[in-house]
């Protein structure tokens, strides 16, 4: 259940995505999801990959600032009003999502990766409203 | 232990009565034997003979830089080529270097007053020194490396660069002494953790002799913590003669001037009018046992002060209180002062940064624009986007409070700022580009 998000920190200049993005394919890892949020100075890439682990130790190693943290993916039918519903019970359970971005898996399912405050909490407040959170090797496979 | 109790933990009245000898000796050798000196002192109207005390010092004009610079390169020896056995020569990035001239018994007191400050930073015979300094022009490496052998250490000259072959080294070897400038030290430590060596468990290091550039006492709090080891700094510049000038004993309370051979005084850098003993300015130095080439008066553009009363250690030589900053790094940013070395103070220890930064400075329109640039070094702020933008905010904020002036604050990616194995370039200035 647990997904494991790498953040990257990156300055606002040119070639820093290209650098980011060529050391993974560099090192045969393909990325499932991604989010950035900037200010003018400098950005934070959030991104979901197949070996999260490695994505670490390799960006790591260059030189870069690295964090893993744990996210979940919340499975969602692609009809209207269902990520409200998902966001309603986490709202009643008193769980925060510090941040959410989509993610297109292959199957004809929608999904939200999102940081939570709570993360069992979140799990099982979304489990008895019927909403399924995905595992991790169905996100890092797909 | 006190390398020559004799000259540093004299009477002041003793000293005084051997520096006015001389001072006489060193006006009455520079006047006889350098055109320019002779024509500066006629036009002020001191002979050698008339320097009768050590007020008299006064009246001698001061030597600037720019001096030395139009001398360039051997307009100010007072001995023959022919007796000079070593030059050095500033790294002077603009123009014609500053080139030093040593004769025999120059680098015999050279030698010793390197073997002060090695003892007054607490080594001995049984020390392992690796000097880090660049072998070469620059007086840090071979200043150093004489006098450490002076005393009995076992040098190893290693220069500088090559950090993970100085690590091992410093590692095999058992290095207890390690001699940089602060800048390096930081790096090594920094290229330690990346090789997976513990400093503090695996290296036995246990005194730093830093000099070259200016240590905050921020800075040498962070060197200590990330070394454990007795953090001393010494001074000295190339246009009196090297390191070896002054040094720092273990209660670190300022750096112990060796007086029997330098007359230091402090004055408004303004003015130029001489200030009383203890006020804060510009130090100004005078050789008076140098024969190659000796230098009065001497504007350092160090801003400092300097202490007479004695010291716990048993010497009774003046010390130097650490220095504030150079008049030359100096830069000014809409109207105000500002020094390298505060930033620096502000920046060095705060967490979730690295103690590594740099100042760019632009114009825009009419006024300036300082940038500081601060590698983050605590991935774990990643996780939450507004700590990142607090960290910046706070940054900001103590800079504000300690320089007077707003300044921009830029995060960049971790070690992204050109480390140096000699003195930091801490300034990027634009302006004039």
């Amino acid at each position: 259940m647990r997904i494991k998000q790498i953040s990257v920190f990156l300055e606002n200049k040119a070639g820093r995505l290209a650098l980011v993005t060529g050391i993974l394919s560099d090192n045969g890892i393909s990325i499932r999801a991604l989010s950035i949020a900037d200010t003018t100075n400098f950005g934070i890439l959030r991104l979901i990959v197949d070996a999260p682990e490695k994505a670490e130790k390799v960006l790591g190693g260059a030189g870069l600032a690295v964090k893993a943290t744990d996210v979940i993916a919340i499975s969602l039918p692609d009809e209207t009003g269902a990520l409200g519903g998902a966001m309603k019970l986490l709202d009643n359970a008193g769980i925060g999502v510090s941040y959410m971005y989509a993610y297109l898996g292959k199957e004809k399912e929608n999904a939200f990766i999102a940081k939570v405050s709570d993360f069992d909490g979140a799990i099982r407040a979304l489990a008895d409203g019927g909403i399924r959170v995905m595992d991790s090797d169905e996100v890092y496979r797909a | 232990m006190i390398w020559n109790p004799e000259m540093e933990c004299n009477s002041r009245g003793t000293i005084k009565q051997l520096q006015l000898e001389r001072l006489q000796e060193t006006v009455k050798r520079v006047y006889e034997n350098v055109p320019f000196y002779r024509k500066k002192l006629d036009e002020a109207g001191v002979t050698p003979d008339s320097i009768k005390s050590l007020e008299d010092l006064k009246r001698i004009p001061f030597t600037v830089k720019n001096d030395l610079r139009d001398n360039y390169p051997y307009g100010l020896f007072a001995s023959p080529l022919k007796d000079m056995v070593r030059l050095h020569a500033s790294s002077g990035t603009t123009g014609k270097p500053i080139v030093a001239g040593y004769t025999k018994k120059d680098l015999d007191t050279w030698s010793e007053l390197i073997a002060r400050i090695v003892m007054q930073a607490g080594g001995c015979d049984e020390d392992i020194a690796q000097v880090c300094f660049g072998y070469g022009l620059f007086t840090g490496g071979f200043g150093l490396h004489y006098g450490l052998e002076k005393v009995g250490a076992t040098v190893v000259p290693s220069s500088s660069g090559n950090t993970e072959k100085q690590l091992m080294l410093m590692k095999d070897f058992g290095t207890t002494i390690l001699v940089s400038t602060p800048s390096y030290a930081l790096y090594i430590s920094e290229v330690a953790e990346e090789m997976g060596i513990d400093i503090k468990k695996d290296l036995k290091v246990k005194i730093g002799m830093f000099g070259g550039e200016g240590t905050s006492e921020e800075m040498a709090k962070e060197l200590e913590n990330r070394w454990g080891i007795l953090c001393t700094e010494n001074y000295g510049l190339t246009e009196v003669m090297g390191p070896g000038v002054a040094g720092e004993c273990e209660h670190k309370c300022g750096m112990h001037i060796s007086d029997d051979h330098f007359i230091v005084e402090t004055i408004n850098p303004e003015t130029g009018e001489v200030l009383p003993e203890g006020s804060f300015g510009e130090m100004v130095i005078t050789t008076i046992t140098k024969e190659g080439m000796p230098v009065l008066r001497y504007r350092t553009k160090d801003l400092t002060r300097i202490i007479y009363e004695p010291c716990k250690c048993g010497r009774t030589t003046p010390r130097i209180e650490r220095i504030q900053g150079r008049s030359d790094d100096m830069l000014i940013i809409k109207g105000v002062n500002v020094f390298p070395s505060q930033v620096e103070s502000v920046l060095v220890g705060m967490q979730g940064i690295a103690p590594f930064f740099q100042l760019v400075v632009r114009k825009k329109g009419f006024t300036d624009d300082m940038e500081v640039l601060v590698e983050l070094a605590d991935n774990s702020l990643l996780e939450d986007f507004s700590a990142l933008e607090q960290l910046e905010r706070d940054v900001k904020h103590n800079l504000k409070t300690v320089l007077g002036i707003e300044t921009k604050v830029r995060l960049v990616e971790p070690k992204s700022i050109e480390r140096t194995a000699g003195k930091a370039k801490k300034v990027l200035d634009l302006r004039n580009a």
